[in-house]
Order: structure tokens, then C-alpha cells, then sequence
């Protein structure tokens, strides 16, 4: 029985959510007594890096197919079987999650998503999972024999202390997709924003979208994502894909700045897991600085051309 | 075309969450529920296209009776039927093999991206694998013509876009379609669409919800001089060592 984590590639490299999985894998494996198995589905030759995260053996399932729910679960799901897998665990990322729910149902097991911590053994397997959009955690107990496991980006550090290990070549007969992929359009360059450990943030505060390059500047001198509140998405300044809060996504980095975004409780229930909070706003009574580590009380387009310099400098 | 929208009731997103009972459930005093925000979005885009190809829309929510006006009002939207399976809907695997049991037969079945109160953006998959069919996760357009549905959705880092015949399931993403607000006609009409109820029968229970923390509260919040604002960098780089 082992530990299997499905190591999630983009543009032919492991990503970093797939480190911190196979990380936390590893501890769990530590607890439990059980080794870590890194299966790679993507065409990916060289895998032997994951051993330093923890893996002791990489399987290599050459797919040149791309990703698809049905096609990917069923190869993921037949290895996890070959191999009897006792736990499983992705990452919460778009990939993980849809996969996680069909690996689960393959499995017959108990499925956590969005789980924040290494399970609790010491009354059954509890794990902790973020829940009501980040204004609460809850404590869950699986039932089933086997588990599978969302991991939450940045909720488990990269532990990288192990060495390169052992890769094997494996193939499964799996049923073509259902799904044709027509087009995938990746914004090149850009961090995504639910793995980034930076994050600059702003709102209505902006007055419009022709000042975001002060935002986009800020962000890149510090290698930030760029994210923003609903009312910014839903005027069109920025695309859905940058809001945060509530109805948005939830994201937990180790550092966000929020500029001109007053704070509201949906807005904040989707980033008050960040590390560290900045606010800055030209409204003493914002409620952002009742939930922020540091803030700034002015306006912003003063604030950032002074801070956009202190990093010049 | 039958079209089936799965629906879940959540705390209005202004809520502010608490617990009581020793911390092992949700207080519900004075917390106004809604339809989960991506659900509507589903509900919507469903009534668009089966009005478009002369279909059907048919609600499914697993809860118990005081979830009735949430169901009353996707019915107002314009859905012709639903069914509630009443129950209480402990976790995802519960409610999506309920849903699956009654879920046969229809060319397409959306969920919301996820519910904003558990969050677990898994019923989708979930339906995929108990009914056998492609689940698409997070889509942003859905499009039908002669068979084939089309789909934009987020990935990581991206979009992509998809083709896929039914029977399928989606979930729903902002960006979608703007919700659509019912009207007089709408909610009188809702009154006597007919409301099917039936009684659970998963009996395997995967997880149970044990117990609830809040996050910890934060400290008093520093503040810098807005004309010393370069200050934070330092901070940020020599004091936090986050940048």
C-alpha cells in the first residue's frame, strides 16, 4: 500500500503545487510507514527530481493527449489500483479537481478537497479543509479505506531534502477522451494566481483600468501576481480570472497587497489565509485595516509611485 | 433536450460564520440562505439553451424542507420541475450520489463551480464518474448546436476550449451569463410547478464534518506614514523577508 501523487506538469515542467503535494505526501508517508509514488502523466521524460521532494519511485505514462477529466482519470485511477494505493493526493488546482472527484468514485474512497493540513491519526484520518470561502476551517473525518486528497497551494512547504530516485515506464489501455480540446490558451509569463506566493491586489480605489500599469508594474518588480475585487471584474477593468474573495477564488499567499479595495467580508474571506496583509487606502475607517499586518492611509496613485521607487532603487 | 441543474442553498455571502454546539455545527440563527451564486448561473444558462432547443429545465436539491423557497425561486427563473431529495446534505459524495440516482436521461447536467459554503467543487466530477460521462469542470460559455456542446473554461494559468456531446455534466464559472432575476409571472407561476420530493437512501457515508475552527484574528495593524510610504519595501524586504 502506498501513497500516490499525481505530479501536475505545464508546458512540460512539474509545477510547484506538485512538489508541495509530493512534500506533504512524504510526511504523511513518514506517519503512516509508507512510501511515496510520483505517477507523471504528461510527456514529461525526466522525472527523477521528484525523488527530492520525497517520491521513492516516479511511474512515466507517456500522454501526449493533454489533459482530459474522463481519459486522465480512468489511466491515474487504473495505475492507483495497479499499485494499490492507500491514499491519493493532487493538488486543488482546476486539474486536481476534476480529477480528485472521479479518482475517488473509481476507488470507492473518501474524497477532501481543498485540505489544509496533514491528517490528524490519532482518532480515525482527520484532515482539516478550508470551508465557507475561507471565513472558517472544517475538521473531516474520512470512512473509507482509501483517501484521496486535494492539497491547497501554498498550505504545505516544499521540503526538496531527498535525492533524485528511480523512474518506471508504464502504459494503460485507457478509453480516448470523450472530450475533444479544441484550443488552449495559456497567458504566457504571468504567475498563476492561485500558486503565486506574491500577490498585488487592487480595487475601485484604481478609479478605472487605464491605471492598472502602475499595479502590473508594482507586481513585477516584486514577481507578484496581479488580482482584484468582484466590482473591478464584474466593470470588465480586469478579467474574472483575477478576482478574489468570496464568489471569486480563495487564495493564501505569503503576501498580498491590497490597494484601494475597502474590505469587504466577501472580499476578505477569500484572502485573510495570506501570511502577510498590506492595505492601503485613502479611508482611515476601511475595514481592510482591521485585517491587515501593515497599512497605508493615502491616496493611492501618491503611494505607489513612492513605492514603485523605493524598489527601483 | 432535458436539461437537469443541481442546486445547493448557502449563507447569504454577507454572512458572518459562527458556530455553535462546542464549535461542531453551523449557527444558523438569523442567517438569510440564498441559491448558491454559481448555481443561479447554471439555472440561468440552462434556461437559455433549452429555450433556444425546445427543452426542458428540471431543478435537483438535496435538503431538507426549509430549503423550499431556494428551490421556489429557480423555479421562478423559469425551470419547469424539481425534485428535492430530502436529506440532510452531509458532504459532496452524499449529495452526488443521491443526485446520480435520479439523474438518467438527460442530454446535459450542471452544477455550480462549486458551493460557496463547503466549497468543495466535487459534485461535478463526482456525477461524471457515477453516471459514466465527461465532467467539465469551471466553464465560462456553453454553446449547443446540432448534438455538440461547446465550451470555454478555466484551467491553470489559462482558458480552453472544448467539444463535447451529451450526456454531460459541467460545472458553472462566473462569466457564464448574468443571473437571471425572476419576474411577477415567474414567481406566481413557480407557486404550482410541481415540486417532486423524495427520500434519500445513501446509507456509506465518506466523511463526516467533526468540528469548526475560525481563522485566528489578526493583531492591531501597523501603520506607515503615507509620505514615508517607501518604508513598506524595507519592511516588507528586511522585517517580514518576504520580498
Amino acid at each position: 500500500m502506498s501513497i500516490v501523487v499525481f505530479a501536475e506538469s505545464s508546458d512540460n515542467q512539474f509545477k510547484k503545487s506538485t512538489f508541495e503535494a509530493i512534500s506533504y505526501a512524504k510526511e504523511i508517508g513518514t506517519l503512516m510507514g509508507k512510501e511515496v509514488v510520483a505517477v507523471n502523466i504528461s510527456s514529461i521524460a525526466n522525472s527523477a527530481e521528484l525523488g527530492k521532494y520525497g517520491a521513492s519511485k516516479v511511474l512515466n505514462c507517456n500522454n501526449t493527449d493533454g489533459f482530459t477529466s474522463d481519459s486522465t482519470s480512468e489511466i491515474f485511477a487504473s495505475i492507483c489500483k495497479q499499485i494499490g494505493a492507500s491514499i491519493v493526493v493532487v493538488s486543488n488546482s482546476y486539474v486536481g479537481k476534476s480529477l480528485a472527484p472521479r479518482i475517488a468514485i473509481s476507488l470507492n474512497a473518501s474524497l477532501a478537497t481543498n485540505v489544509i493540513s496533514v491528517p490528524d491519526l490519532s482518532n480515525g484520518f482527520t484532515v482539516k479543509r478550508g470551508v465557507f470561502s475561507g471565513k472558517a476551517f472544517a475538521f473531516v473525518n474520512l470512512n473509507r479505506d482509501i483517501k484521496v486528497l486535494a492539497i491547497t497551494p501554498n498550505s504545505f512547504e516544499i521540503n526538496a531534502n531527498g535525492s533524485d530516485c528511480a523512474t518506471e515506464s508504464v502504459s494503460v489501455n485507457a478509453s480516448p477522451s470523450k472530450i475533444t480540446i479544441n484550443a488552449v490558451n495559456k497567458v504566457t509569463g504571468k504567475i498563476p494566481l492561485t500558486e503565486a506566493e506574491l500577490v498585488v491586489s487592487a480595487g475601485r480605489g484604481m478609479k478605472g483600468p487605464e491605471n492598472w500599469n502602475m499595479i502590473e508594474e508594482l507586481a513585477s518588480l516584486i514577481g507578484a501576481a496581479t488580482a482584484c475585487s468582484k466590482p473591478v471584474s464584474d466593470m470588465g477593468w480586469r478579467p474574472h480570472s483575477e478576482h478574489v474573495g468570496q464568489t471569486g477564488i480563495t487564495i493564501k499567499p505569503n503576501l498580498y497587497i491590497a490597494i484601494g479595495i475597502s474590505g469587504a467580508i466577501q472580499h476578505l474571506a477569500g484572502v485573510s489565509s495570506s501570511k502577510t496583509i498590506v492595505a492601503i487606502n485613502k479611508d482611515p475607517e476601511a475595514p481592510f485595516f482591521k485585517s491587515a499586518d501593515y497599512g497605508i492611509v493615502g491616496d493611492a496613485f501618491e503611494i505607489l509611485p513612492k513605492l514603485i521607487s523605493a524598489l527601483k532603487n | 433536450m432535458k436539461i437537469l441543474v443541481c442546486i445547493s442553498v448557502v449563507p447569504d455571502t454577507t454572512t458572518k460564520i459562527t458556530f455553535t454546539d462546542n464549535d461542531t455545527t453551523f449557527n444558523k440563527a438569523g442567517v438569510q440562505f440564498i441559491v448558491n451564486p454559481y448555481d443561479e448561473l447554471a439555472v440561468t444558462r440552462a434556461l437559455e439553451i433549452a429555450e433556444a432547443n425546445n427543452g426542458t429545465v428540471t431543478i435537483v436539491h438535496v435538503g431538507e424542507a426549509d430549503s423550499e423557497p431556494s428551490i421556489r425561486k429557480a423555479l421562478s427563473m423559469g425551470a419547469n420541475e424539481a425534485i428535492r431529495i430530502n436529506a440532510i446534505p452531509v458532504d459532496a459524495q452524499f449529495v452526488a450520489e443521491e443526485i446520480a440516482k435520479i439523474a438518467q436521461g438527460y442530454d446535459l447536467i450542471l452544477t455550480g463551480r462549486e458551493s460557496i459554503d463547503y466549497n468543495g467543487g466535487a459534485v461535478c466530477g463526482l456525477l461524471g464518474a457515477l453516471l459514466n460521462i465527461p465532467s467539465i469542470n469551471v466553464v465560462t460559455k456553453i454553446d449547443y448546436n446540432s448534438g455538440n456542446f461547446t465550451f470555454d473554461r478555466d484551467i491553470d494559468g489559462g482558458k480552453e476550449t472544448l467539444t463535447c456531446a451529451g450526456p454531460l455534466v459541467a460545472s458553472a464559472q462566473k462569466d457564464l451569463c448574468e443571473p437571471r432575476i425572476p419576474n411577477m409571472r415567474g414567481i406566481m407561476a413557480a407557486r404550482t410547478k410541481p415540486l417532486q420530493i423524495i427520500e434519500a437512501s445513501v446509507s456509506n457515508q465518506a466523511a463526516n464534518y467533526q468540528s469548526y475552527s475560525l481563522p485566528a484574528a489578526k493583531g492591531s495593524v501597523k501603520l506607515i506614514d503615507a509620505e514615508n510610504a517607501g518604508e513598506l519595501i524595507n519592511i516588507l524586504k528586511n522585517e517580514v523577508k518576504v520580498i
